[in-house]
């Protein structure tokens, strides 16, 4: 398990326990948070579950791939180099704490 | 109707355009009532994961959630699993449930699905003759795969479409012998062009998938209760622990067929998800377009439950959001991902941008000097230009589409 603080488009944080393996994704849907809509239901092929991770810890995450980095040029909010889509992050020990904004809109 | 807290809104069906037609109405401003009834026992969640991760085994349920019903509480979205919907009386507005309960609307949407078309052959309702819809179904051929391994028995797929080559890529990378029998000559007859087709075969016959096409099932050959053989009309018998039909869906519309709804297998909406009573809309698999050219047009796709569960919602707003954007769907089969977008059926040309060969490549399709499709494998980045392109309306030719050092984003117009 490691806990991962998703900050809602209201700015409302919440710390969830999110199971390593799960992606960040499954974890904020699993538990209501609120903003990630993950339509394709985490297969990459949507990019409603735009989030920005913490910019100081972005370079710590595994780096995105390409079918990641193609799909983020769809996001609906605006794209910064700490955008990510949360289906294609794995919560794990090397994440605790990591805090991860969820995009204000995903349309 | 926006502002009317007395207004009620009943959805039917929890499922990816139930959820989107409830959530846009919340998104809308509506004020009033929201219920959200879901036959099958378990909250909305992805179907998408249930031919893939899931079979795998590789995920639990708390991970094919679409949304939590606390989530769904927050916008006070009333959700009701485990509900029958058993007649809709439109004079009376009122929904009617299994046990006799009745739900009084001012508003109603169907967004019901679309249920697995089963075979008609002896055999087919032995044991072990199994079809994918629902995440019960899922997991009981998970349960039917993890058998067949342990047995060294193996899997036969019916029917060559998206869900049956996704089940057999599933099924043959847990490394379980797989046949594919397809009735027509090619895979994927109604979704993808010829060109494609033969790339799936080779696809899956280069993972030690047996393709067999033109196999035309005449029976399931059943012992003491499960089905042991699929015989196809050759003569040839095709041994089988487990029979996965994968043969087509049909849409739900027997509720809305029985309130007096135009239905043509599928409820009949208009661009704006209106049935033909304008009062009523419905989304998603559950229905069928009736297109402003008068063309009708049936899509069995996320983007079409999430497109028309929002149109839907804004008809029921008083609000016109035309879902007229370009189709598109995926598939993920082994570590190729398809991206389609457009519709090929007319198109008489094609160019390949890349190589077939390769990882990643894309296939652009013209009816004469109209783009009208594109394939992309492995390639998002064309995928995403090509729904640009096609919801513009703008065509490359066919030269520029296969040469890759041309930059097809230059050809959008300007913001």
């Amino acid at each position: 398990m490691t806990t991962i603080t998703y900050i809602e488009p209201s700015g409302r944080e919440v710390a969830i326990d999110v199971p390593d393996g799960w992606s960040l994704m499954q974890g904020a849907t699993a538990n209501g948070v609120d903003g990630i809509v993950a339509e394709c239901g985490g297969s990459c092929a949507c990019a409603t579950c735009h989030c920005y991770v913490d910019p100081a810890r972005a370079g710590e995450l595994p780096a995105p791939s390409a079918a990641e980095l193609d799909m983020l040029a769809n996001v609906a909010a605006e794209r910064r180099p700490e955008s990510r889509l949360a289906c294609q992050l794995k919560a794990a020990p090397a994440l605790a704490g990591l805090r991860v904004r969820v995009a204000d809109t995903q349309e | 109707m926006t502002q009317d807290a007395s207004a009620h809104v009943v959805v039917i069906g929890a499922g990816q355009a139930g959820v989107q037609v409830a959530e846009a109405l919340r998104a809308g401003g509506f004020a009033g009532r929201v219920s959200l009834l879901g036959e099958e026992p378990y909250g909305p969640y992805h179907r998408p994961p249930l031919s893939k991760a899931w079979l795998a085994g590789e995920i639990e349920a708390a991970q094919l959630v679409m949304r939590a019903p606390e989530a769904l509480a927050r916008k006070n979205i009333e959700l009701r699993t485990g509900v029958r919907v058993t007649g809709v009386d439109r004079a009376r507005r009122v929904v009617r449930l299994e046990g006799g309960e009745e739900i009084a609307y001012t508003g109603l949407a169907f967004a019901t699905g679309a249920r697995s078309r089963t075979l008609t052959l002896p055999g087919a309702d032995a044991r072990g003759v199994l079809a994918l819809r629902t995440r019960d179904d899922a997991s009981a051929i998970a349960a039917a795969l993890d058998a067949c391994l342990a047995r060294a028995l193996p899997v036969v797929v019916i029917g060559g479409g998206f869900i049956g080559l996704e089940v057999a890529a599933t099924a043959r990378k847990r490394g379980l012998a797989v046949t594919v029998l397809e009735a027509l000559p090619r895979l994927l007859a109604r979704a993808v062009t010829p060109q494609l087709s033969d790339w799936y075969a080779a696809l899956h016959r280069d993972h030690g998938v047996q393709v067999l096409l033109d196999a035309k099932v005449s029976e399931i050959e059943v012992s003491d209760g499960a089905a042991s053989a699929v015989l196809t009309a050759d003569g040839a018998r095709h041994p089988a622990g487990l029979v996965l039909v994968g043969v087509g869906a049909v849409a739900q519309d027997a509720l809305a067929a029985e309130a007096g709804l135009a239905c043509e297998r599928g409820i009949v909406v208009d661009d704006c998800a209106r049935t033909s009573d304008p009062s009523i809309v419905a989304a998603g698999d559950c229905t069928v377009t009736r297109r402003a050219d008068g063309s009708t047009r049936r899509l069995e796709s996320v983007q079409n439950a999430v497109e028309q569960g929002k149109a839907a919602a804004a008809s029921l707003l008083g609000h016109s959001k035309p879902f007229t954007a370009a189709p598109w769907f995926w598939s993920d089969q082994y570590d190729r991902k398809l991206q389609m977008a457009g519709s090929a059926a007319g198109a008489d040309r094609s160019a390949v941008r890349g190589e077939t060969s390769a990882a990643s490549f894309s296939v652009w399709h013209f009816a004469g000097e109209r783009l009208v499709a594109v394939d992309a494998i492995n390639a998002a980045k064309d995928h995403l230009l090509s729904r640009k392109l096609l919801d513009a309306g703008v065509s490359p030719t066919p030269q520029q589409a296969a040469d890759p050092s041309f930059d097809l984003a230059s050809l959008l117009p300007k913001p």
